[in-house]
Formats: C-alpha cells, structure tokens, sequence
C-alpha cells in the first residue's frame, strides 16, 4: 500500500541548538524529533510517496537498511499522526 | 434606562490597563485590596470588562479553566467564572462571585492573550531586580520560587515569587512587577527591568550555576509559560515567543542550597 505524509499545518515547529521542535496546536504537546524522524518530517510533503521519501532522506543520509527504514518510518508516521503534527494518507495529500 | 456602574477600577500590569467596573462595592474592596499597588485610577484603559458579581454557585466544579475563541470572540470558562471578551474592541463581560481568586485568575489569562501577540508571556517563575537588571528563576511549584525570593539581598526589589511577566521591547527583555503572587502573599514591586538571564531552579548541596543547551531551556521555559487557549494559531505564538526569548537571552541552571549564600553565585 503507498502511503503519503504531509506536515500538519496546526502545529509549530523550529530547528533549535541543532534539535527539531514541534509543538502541537491541538493539544500544546512538545516533541523533540531526533536526526532522522527530522529528517522525514522536514520531507514530508504530501505528494511523495513514503517509500520514496525514505530512499531519499533518509537511506541516503544515514547508514540503515531500507527494509528496516521503511518499517521505523512507518511506524513513526503513524505515532506523529496520532498526536496530529503529521498527516498520513493513501492518496496524495493536497497543500 | 441602563443601570450607573458604580465602581471602575483600573488595574495596571505590565503597562497593560484592564478598567474592571462593577456594582458592587464588595467587589471593588476586593480589588483594591488585591491589586494595591497595581491600581491606577484614570489611566486610559488598553482592555475594559463589565464585571456581573453574582453568587457563589455551591455546585461549581472544580474544573480546569477553560479558553477559547468562538465566533471571533475569547471565552473563557471555569467553575467560578464565564467571560466574554472581543479582541477586537478589547471589551468584555465577566460573570463571577466576590473572588479574588476568580478575577485574579481571568486578568492573569486576559495578560497572556495579549502578551502572546507582541513575543512576551507569564512564566511560573520568581525575578527579582538589583543593580536595574532583572533575574527570572523558574521552576515548578516547590522548585523553590519563593525559597529565593524571601532570601533577595537588601536592597533588591522583588517583582513577583511566581509568575513573571515578560514582555519583548525595542531594546530587548523586560521583565515587569506583577501582583500574581505566591506563598509570599503580597503584591510584587511595581517597577521594570531589562532581564539579564533565566534560571532554571533546582535545589542541590552546592550553589552552583550551569550552561544550558537551547532545547532543554526552551523546554523548561514552554513547559513554565502560563497558556490556556485551545487555539493552534495562539500555540504558533507561545512557541515562538519561548524560543525567540531562548535564543535571546542566557538561560541556566541554578543549582541552590536554600540559604543566602545563593545570591553569591548570581
């Protein structure tokens, strides 16, 4: 199944001291995204397909087989959506 | 015929007036008492609120206050009171019993959806003055707010043992008096002043004070900001304001033992 992540637009987010924030408009959480969880949301566009967005920022930045990859990912796409800073969808989502 | 409000109190924080008139003679007792210090009568109000004093309801709930916009109005609920305000006149209702607690509460929450728009905000935090430069400490309730507080050195002007206001100006932080108090139980000095450093409050078995890397700083500081709206374009605000004072201003840990002796490490 091909799946497509976009970032919320009702949260806020800053890079700071090297470390990605984001605060969620819904709730007020706090969350702290390590390298490569910064590295999917920051590509998290809505129109490429989760797969090809693991291949691209993160397979090739970090040193993690692609399986392996795709499976944190997902994963980690469904965590964020369930705090509402991202948007999973199996359709391309519209900005 | 309208009824004559007898009573407009004008309560100043921060360089923010909210003009509260009422009715009741009771009620306007029980802010000039609360607020002494912080009253300024004439003062050209930046926000006015009707106040309604209305019994005490014995089934209040003792729930969290509540905050949120609604046809582009802020309400903001709890059990022992409901109030209406329009930012966009800055004029509102208030229904509340005789309480200071309640009134104290609504200016404190009507602050931080003004100060959210202009970078500032309120911090669960102690700051204290001394040679025109102000020290903010915050920490959780226990942290030991008032601890520092009731040791400033003499000759320091305590601004607040609990929640500070800061507000972003032209030449940078300034952090102001306010008359939100804690265990003190008395009106913090009614004066400003340009904010040296935060502090991270923990108590330890040494006086000592450490460096802390931005993003535990902006945590603590998001997770101490005073902030009740359900509204996502008021959590973009709060959390740019944090960061942006983060980024701006040094932020440390003070580790304390709760005696004098702390002030000589500051």
């Amino acid at each position: 199944m091909t799946r497509y992540i976009a970032r919320s637009p009702d949260v806020a987010a800053r890079t700071i001291g090297g470390e990605l924030m984001i605060m969620s408009g819904r709730d007020s959480s706090l969350f702290s995204l390590n390298e490569t969880a910064a590295a999917l949301w920051e590509a998290a566009d809505g129109a490429t397909p989760l797969a090809g967005i693991v291949d691209r920022a993160i397979c090739a930045r970090f040193d993690v087989a692609r399986e392996e990859a795709l499976a944190d990912a997902e994963a980690l796409a469904e965590d964020l959506a369930r705090h509402g800073i991202l948007v999973v969808s199996e359709a391309p989502i519209p900005r | 015929m309208s009824a004559v409000l007898a009573h407009d109190a004008r309560v100043r924080v921060g360089g923010m007036c909210v003009r509260l008139t009422t009715t009741s003679t009771r009620f306007a007792g029980i802010l000039e008492q609360r607020f002494a210090g912080f009253m300024e009568p004439g003062r050209e109000a930046d926000y006015t609120f009707e106040v309604e004093v209305v019994d005490p309801r014995p089934d209040a709930p003792d729930a969290d206050v509540r905050v949120w916009r609604e046809e582009g109005l802020w309400r903001i609920e709890r059990g022992d009171f409901r109030a209406v305000l329009d930012p966009r006149t800055r004029r509102g209702r208030i229904r509340q019993a005789a309480s200071p607690y309640s009134i104290d509460t609504l200016l404190r929450i009507v602050h931080t959806l003004s100060l959210a728009d202009e970078g500032g905000f309120l911090l669960h935090a102690a700051s204290v003055v001394r040679a025109g430069r102000a020290q903010v400490f915050t920490g959780v309730s226990g942290a030991g707010k008032t601890t520092l507080s009731r040791l400033a050195p003499p000759g320091a002007d305590v601004l607040t043992d609990e929640i500070s206001y800061i507000r972003r100006e032209a030449g940078g932080y300034v952090a102001y008096g306010t008359p939100f108090a804690g265990e003190l139980a008395r009106p913090g000095a009614n004066v400003r002043a340009p904010i040296e450093g935060i502090y991270l409050l923990s108590k330890g078995p040494r006086n000592r004070v450490d460096e802390v890397a931005a993003p535990a700083a902006a945590r603590a500081l998001l997770g101490n900001i005073l902030f009740f709206a359900e509204d996502p374009a008021l959590v973009r605000r709060v959390f740019a304001a944090a960061l942006d004072a983060v980024e701006s201003l040094p932020v440390r840990r003070l580790t304390f033992v709760p005696d004098a002796s702390v002030w000589e490490v500051l």
